[in-house]
């Protein structure tokens, strides 16, 4: 009895998270300028899209990024977990943290003065970088030390015991042991780095643009179905990404080992 | 051993924290400093020496206090993130405690479903409640024929501060039940077989049985939500009129709009002083309420 009535309340909240994003997908193939009407189907909009050489360009920009960034963010944010888990550290647990708590405009923010007030820096594609790398390394961290978190300590020891150097034991025992959690952190990571819009936002000046910020632009300036398309094709490769991860790393998804 | 130890310390521990050191914690306190500074002429700064003195100001935190505008969008800010945190816990907590209550072959899945329309692009998610809430979408068309048919003015669903409250929910829910699942899922069902067995009420096993166990992940839930969208300013953009304007929106125009970056960096100051005073508020209840039911 009490189990229909959450159901019910879950189907509901289970609409809302897909109705909008349904009704985002059917308009991208739907011949009309205006997302109001249904009036017929057609490729259109995708022609747009794969004509459009600024949304092409910030297309390669977002994926270049997310690829360095999460690659990066993945080894310091996994040392980072290792060493906060390991050797009871005061102050990295909270320089981890505080970027990821943090409203990300801040963020943003104290990063553009930074960039341009004290390194001179020109805004582009490296300040981006050095942008996403910040705030993912938290999220690494996090989730690799949520994994070491429920680990039997004694495993460690042993192999110590047994005479193996520390890099041995790091690379026979705890890498694979911790591996699911850094598969998900890195996944985590290209997923943020690839999504960010606000911290890009600022960070970025103004000749460069990752897909976000195209996106953004034309919600301001200009919406036609065109971003229906790319949101769309967006939609797939995360999907993709997602299914990817569950073939490599089924413990990934199932949260797990 | 000992030296050993604190080698291997600083080579996993070391690069992060340079990492860090250098690009969260130096820019903060250099943006600590700009708000002390004097905005430069054409926008920016103004030199931090000039005629042989340091040049440092409270002009721009007596400038927010003398104007009451600035704490009125603070107090709003405030209070959509409040509202925003209530309604998001009030449709995460029935799913996450479905999930929790469900067979564990269909766990994963349903929370990879709750989780995966968060992994399309945040702005798609925006977007899509720019469609749905515009003025020639079936559902404003259905509102507004409701109210006429009730009597009522049509009123504009899109660029309002009911859109916005739409998109901050509809951004932030996933944040909501990943916590609450989390914790929802670790209880021990032999405690409400238990409540059970002594006549507890359906209703009564929830109140004082699952509830006061979950407060843990409502509080860090709540937390995901709330200081996300207090220092929002993306949905105000997109989804709000004119005068919804949050204390992201006053930060963003003051650092690329008007180019103020001193009062811009004093808004940021102000925005963590909240974010902090909120932390600190949630850990205190949190740990009062865990003294209450441990």
């Amino acid at each position: 009895m009490r189990n229909k009535s959450l159901w019910f309340a879950a189907v509901l909240v289970y609409a809302f998270l897909y109705l909008p994003l349904v009704i985002v997908v059917t308009y991208s193939f739907n011949d009309s300028r205006l997302n109001a009407e249904w009036v017929g189907f057609t490729l259109h909009w995708y022609k747009v899209l794969f004509s459009d050489e600024q949304m092409l360009r910030a297309a390669f920009n977002s994926l270049l990024i997310a690829c360095t960034a999460s690659a990066i963010a993945t080894v310091l944010g996994t040392m980072a977990g290792l060493a906060i888990h390991r050797y009871k550290l005061k102050l990295l647990p909270v320089l981890v943290i505080t970027p990821v708590a943090m409203p990300e405009i801040l963020l943003g923010v104290s990063l553009l003065l930074f960039f341009i007030q004290v390194l001179n820096l020109t805004l582009g594609l490296f300040s981006v970088l050095i942008a996403h790398i910040t705030f993912c390394i938290g999220f690494v961290a996090i989730i690799v030390r949520a994994r070491l978190a429920g680990m039997d300590e004694s495993i460690f020891e042993a192999a110590r015991d047994l005479g193996a150097t520390p890099w041995q034991t790091f690379r026979l025992i705890t890498l694979p042991l911790i591996m699911p959690g850094v598969i998900a952190g890195a996944l985590m990571a290209f997923t943020l780095s690839i999504d960010d819009f606000v911290i890009t936002f600022f960070t970025a000046g103004v000749g460069v643009a990752t897909l976000p910020l195209q996106i953004y632009s034309m919600i301001k300036i200009a919406v036609t179905p065109e971003v229906n398309a790319v949101s769309t094709l967006l939609m797939l490769l995360t999907l993709g990404l997602i299914v990817l991860a569950s073939r490599i790393a089924p413990e990934v998804i199932k949260g797990k080992a | 051993m000992n030296k050993e130890n604190r080698l291997l310390k600083w080579l996993t521990g070391g690069p992060p924290f340079l990492f860090l050191l250098v690009f969260f914690v130096a820019p903060s306190l250099i943006m600590v400093l700009a708000s002390f500074r004097f905005p430069g002429e054409y926008g920016g700064l103004a030199p931090l020496i000039s005629e042989g003195r340091v040049a440092l100001t409270l002009e721009t935190y007596q400038f927010f206090f003398s104007d009451f505008i600035y704490t009125q969008v603070f107090i709003k800010s405030l209070v959509v993130a409040l509202a925003t945190t209530l309604i998001c816990l009030l449709m995460a907590y029935p799913v996450a405690l479905l999930i929790a209550r469900s067979d564990k072959k269909f766990r994963d899945l349903m929370v990879l479903l709750v989780v995966l329309p968060f992994a399309s692009n945040f702005l798609i998610r925006v977007y899509a409640w720019m469609i749905i809430l515009g003025p020639q979408a079936a559902f404003s068309r259905m509102v507004n024929g409701a109210l006429g048919w009730l009597g009522f003015e049509p009123v504009a669903l899109l660029f309002s501060p009911f859109a916005v409250l739409v998109g901050m929910v509809y951004v932030h829910l996933p944040f909501m039940v990943l916590p609450l699942y989390t914790n929802l899922e670790k209880h021990d069902p032999v405690l409400l077989d238990a409540a059970q067995d002594l006549g507890a009420n359906a209703w009564q096993r929830f109140w004082r049985v699952t509830w006061p166990l979950s407060l843990p992940g409502v509080y860090s839930g709540a937390a995901l939500v709330f200081i996300p969208v207090l220092g929002m300013f993306a949905i105000p953009d997109i989804l709000g009129g004119t005068g919804d304007i949050l204390i992201g929106n006053l930060i963003k125009d003051q650092f690329l709009g008007t180019r103020d970056w001193p009062f811009g960096s004093t808004l940021s100051i102000m925005l963590t002083l909240v974010v902090l005073a909120c932390a600190g508020l949630a850990m205190w209840f949190s740990r009062r309420g865990s003294g209450n039911h441990a």
